[in-house]
């Protein structure tokens, strides 16, 4: 385990933790934006049994369900990031 | 080692609080099941009404009673030991208000596709408020938004723009949600408006006052299992009725084709006309699946941004999270929160499918003789229309058509209007279901409303009482004081928003719109460069807050209030019609020579109010003018004054890192 209180591992902990950001923000605005952007292509398309046309769904809950999955692991993967480097809480 | 035992005793209460909400779900399950019985043998549907809300007000009222508190800690922050999951229910509670509630499904079924910006925009938000605000705010330890504010921001004038920023937009937001619940109270027990006005406000009070954020927290879990509950009842009987299946999620995805199908048949038989880029009269038919009709792109996309980023820029919310035994919890907290906030807006949609597919098979192309009784209910208080009239009884609805020249008698679909908030309330009724749902759609719409107003008044009453009060008029102001001040505002602020409410104010639903975008402007970008940029100086974040919102509050102050000065002053034009891109103001010149153009404060039936602006935006997306002129003066005047000490950086550094004190200790 890296020394907690060295200022190089502080960088790391914080370019890592950054890094995370930019991946979870760039998902983010993929399905809270791009996708509803392709919609009236997507709604060509439509999911088997079901019977909604694709880009409905993806608005009404597929990106939901990516919001909701999105925020799990964010929350599994910052804390790894923390545990790494010394910076998470006690249990 | 007092303290310890008294921690003891606390450890045994969170260990218990599985099976404690458990019992409570199940009691309330039950209590289900008697008003049924009850409703069987013959009691009747008033005194059921009254029943529902009443026994669960006194259960939300004994619960906060309970929990009445007289720490500091308790009162402000719940003691910082909620558990993740359980704040996750709380923060449901706490942000699903009214407006999801009973309006959400209903603005899904007039705008169909367009409507869906906001179930995007009001659950999309959670994944900002985890990666770049609430879990650093949870470490810096604050009481209110407003401290963190201070803290990093050089005092007391950072903290009075952030008390006024929250203020703005809380106010009209509770208002908004005091007025839900006088709404729901009138029509489902009679009782007149102001009254239930008043009455709602005793509820929320008995919650919020003894015991501040711990007893909101714990009514708010109560709350959020009744509304749960009441929201999925509904449509899981009647998606099994109609396709044999529980889950309306899956299944309302049929109930869209065949909307699809009817769309194309009622204009095949000429009972509508279809809206197009070329012509697109009111009462023309907008396909449901069909997007961009109702919203241009621009302001579709606009909706969405606003309400994200406006959540992680809401005082109530973010205080949340100041619960949470630890960082990790309160990013764990937010993946639960948005999951439980998740299960009712998914299912927001199926309501809407499910009441189109009602009204385009068993109303529209029917004969007028055989509307179905349902709509007489509603028809009575005015909220549904047939042939221009109210639907109050069948003969009324005959006559009204009948009084149209060279009407069919066949109901056409611009015959039929529906107020939006119909559609979750009636759900019960045109699936056939027993009154006993009913009741309890409308306990779960009360209990939507008052949980949000609860945290809403929290929110400001804390920042009155921590922040105005005791940070800045009387630093030494002992424990028993501090609580009492918090008490007697939190009172005065919830007597003046139920003052409001009873006035029944026009623009009160678009006010919670403005809420998000006012927060956004404000708030979102000194959070965001408070804790991601060390650089941010203090005169840079006055600066932002200042120019950001203040644009932000200009744009939809003169729109909607001034539209004549804006057009005359600041080059505001007409709004466009987003299917044939024509101004909805066909001769602003015109329009403008008439007597009343300049009038201020106009209302809503004003030609000009609401109906113009800059670059054809909506002045609900106000937020997304103020928001980027705030980022870009904070890192503009930011370079331009000096450096934040040391030790300012080293705090930013702190709060970056999980473990550990929080930065700022409150004594207690």
């Amino acid at each position: 385990m890296a020394q907690p209180d060295s200022k190089a591992n502080e960088e790391a902990h914080w370019n890592k933790t950054t890094r995370l950001m930019f991946t979870h923000l760039g998902v983010w605005f993929f399905f809270g934006y791009v996708v509803h952007m392709f919609v009236v292509p997507l709604n060509k398309i439509v999911i088997p049994v079901l019977g909604f046309p694709l880009g409905f769904y993806m608005a009404a809950q597929g990106s939901l369900i990516a919001f909701v999955v999105m925020l799990f692991m964010f929350a599994k993967q910052q804390d790894k990031i923390d545990r790494d480097h010394g910076y998470a809480e006690d249990e | 080692m007092a303290t310890q035992s008294s921690s003891d005793g606390a450890d045994a209460f969170y260990k218990q609080l599985g099976r404690m909400y458990g019992v409570y779900t199940g009691g309330f399950v039950a209590f289900i099941i008697l008003l049924a019985i009850l409703e069987q043998v013959g009691v009747p549907n008033k005194v059921l009404g009254y029943l529902f809300v009443f026994f669960t007000l006194a259960v939300y009222a004994v619960i906060g009673v309970m929990t009445r508190t007289a720490q500091l800690s308790e009162y402000y922050v719940a003691g910082r030991r909620v558990p993740a999951f359980y704040n996750g229910m709380a923060t449901g509670a706490d942000w699903m208000s009214a407006a999801s509630f009973v309006g959400m499904a209903g603005t899904l079924f007039l705008f169909g596709y367009d409507g869906i910006a906001w179930v995007l925009g009001w659950t999309g938000g959670f994944v900002l408020v985890s990666i770049l605000v609430g879990p650093y705010l949870r470490k810096f330890g604050a009481y209110t938004v407003p401290d963190f504010m201070a803290f990093r921001f050089g005092g007391n004038v950072a903290r009075f723009l952030a008390v006024i920023v929250l203020v703005c937009c809380s106010f009209t937001y509770v208002t908004a949600q005091i007025y839900g619940t006088g709404l729901i109270a009138s029509r489902f027990l009679g009782m007149q408006f102001e009254v239930a006005v008043f009455a709602g406000l005793v509820g929320i009070l008995l919650c919020a006052m003894l015991g501040g954020m711990r007893a909101v927290t714990w009514t708010q879990i109560a709350q959020y299992i009744v509304l749960i509950i009441a929201y999925l009842t509904p449509i899981v009987i009647l998606s099994t009725k109609k396709f044999g299946i529980p889950i309306p999620e899956l299944t309302y995805g049929v109930a869209i084709a065949e909307i699809t199908a009817r769309e194309g048949q009622m204009i095949k038989d000429g009972l509508a006309t279809l809206c197009t880029a070329a012509s697109c009269p009111a009462g023309a038919l907008k396909p449901h699946i069909e997007p961009f009709i109702n919203y241009t792109p621009l302001n579709f996309f606009g909706i969405i941004f606003c309400m994200m980023v406006g959540t992680a820029s809401l005082p109530h919310i973010l205080m949340r999270y100041f619960t949470t035994p630890s960082v990790r919890e309160a990013r764990q907290s937010v993946a639960w929160s948005l999951l439980f906030i998740f299960l009712l807006y998914f299912s927001a949609p199926a309501y809407a499918a499910f009441s189109k597919l009602e009204v385009y098979t068993n109303i529209i192309g029917r004969d007028v003789t055989a509307l179905r009784p349902w709509l007489f209910t509603w028809g009575e208080l005015g909220l549904i229309q047939i042939c221009g009239k109210n639907a109050a009884s069948l003969d009324a609805a005959i006559a009204a058509c009948k009084a149209i020249a060279g009407h069919p008698g066949v109901v056409r679909f611009a015959d039929f209007v529906i107020n939006p908030d119909v559609i979750v309330l009636s759900t019960p009724e045109i699936a056939g279901l027993p009154y006993v749902i009913s009741g309890l759609v409308a306990a779960g719409g009360l209990a939507a409303a008052l949980s949000t107003a609860d945290g809403l008044l929290l929110a400001i009453a804390n920042a009155l009482s921590h922040d105005i009060y005791y940070k800045m008029i009387d630093p030494n102001a002992p424990t028993i004081r501090r609580l009492t001040v918090a008490r007697v505002l939190l009172f005065f602020v919830a007597v003046a928003s139920a003052a409001l409410a009873a006035t029944k104010p026009g623009d009160i639903l678009a006010m919670v719109g403005w809420a998000f975008s006012l927060a956004m402007a404000g708030n979102f970008p000194v959070l965001v460069m408070g804790i991601w940029w060390k650089r941010a100086t203090t005169q840079g974040a006055i600066a932002g807050m200042i120019a950001g919102f203040g644009l932000c509050l200009f744009y939809l102050v003169v729109s909607r209030y001034y539209p004549g000065f804006g057009v005359k002053y600041a080059g505001m034009t007409s709004l466009l019609n987003p299917v044939t891109g024509n101004p909805i103001i066909p001769d602003l010149a015109k329009a403008m020579a008439l007597p009343n153009a300049m009038e201020s404060w106009p209302t809503l039936a004003h030609p000009l109010a609401n109906k113009v602006g800059w670059f054809n935006l909506n002045n609900i997306n106000c937020g997304l003018l103020g928001m980027p002129l705030g980022f870009l003066v904070i890192y503009v005047v930011s370079l331009m004054t000096p450096e934040p000490s040391k030790e300012m950086q080293a705090f930013v550094d702190e709060i970056r890192k999980p473990r550990g004190r929080t930065v700022l200790e409150e004594k207690s």
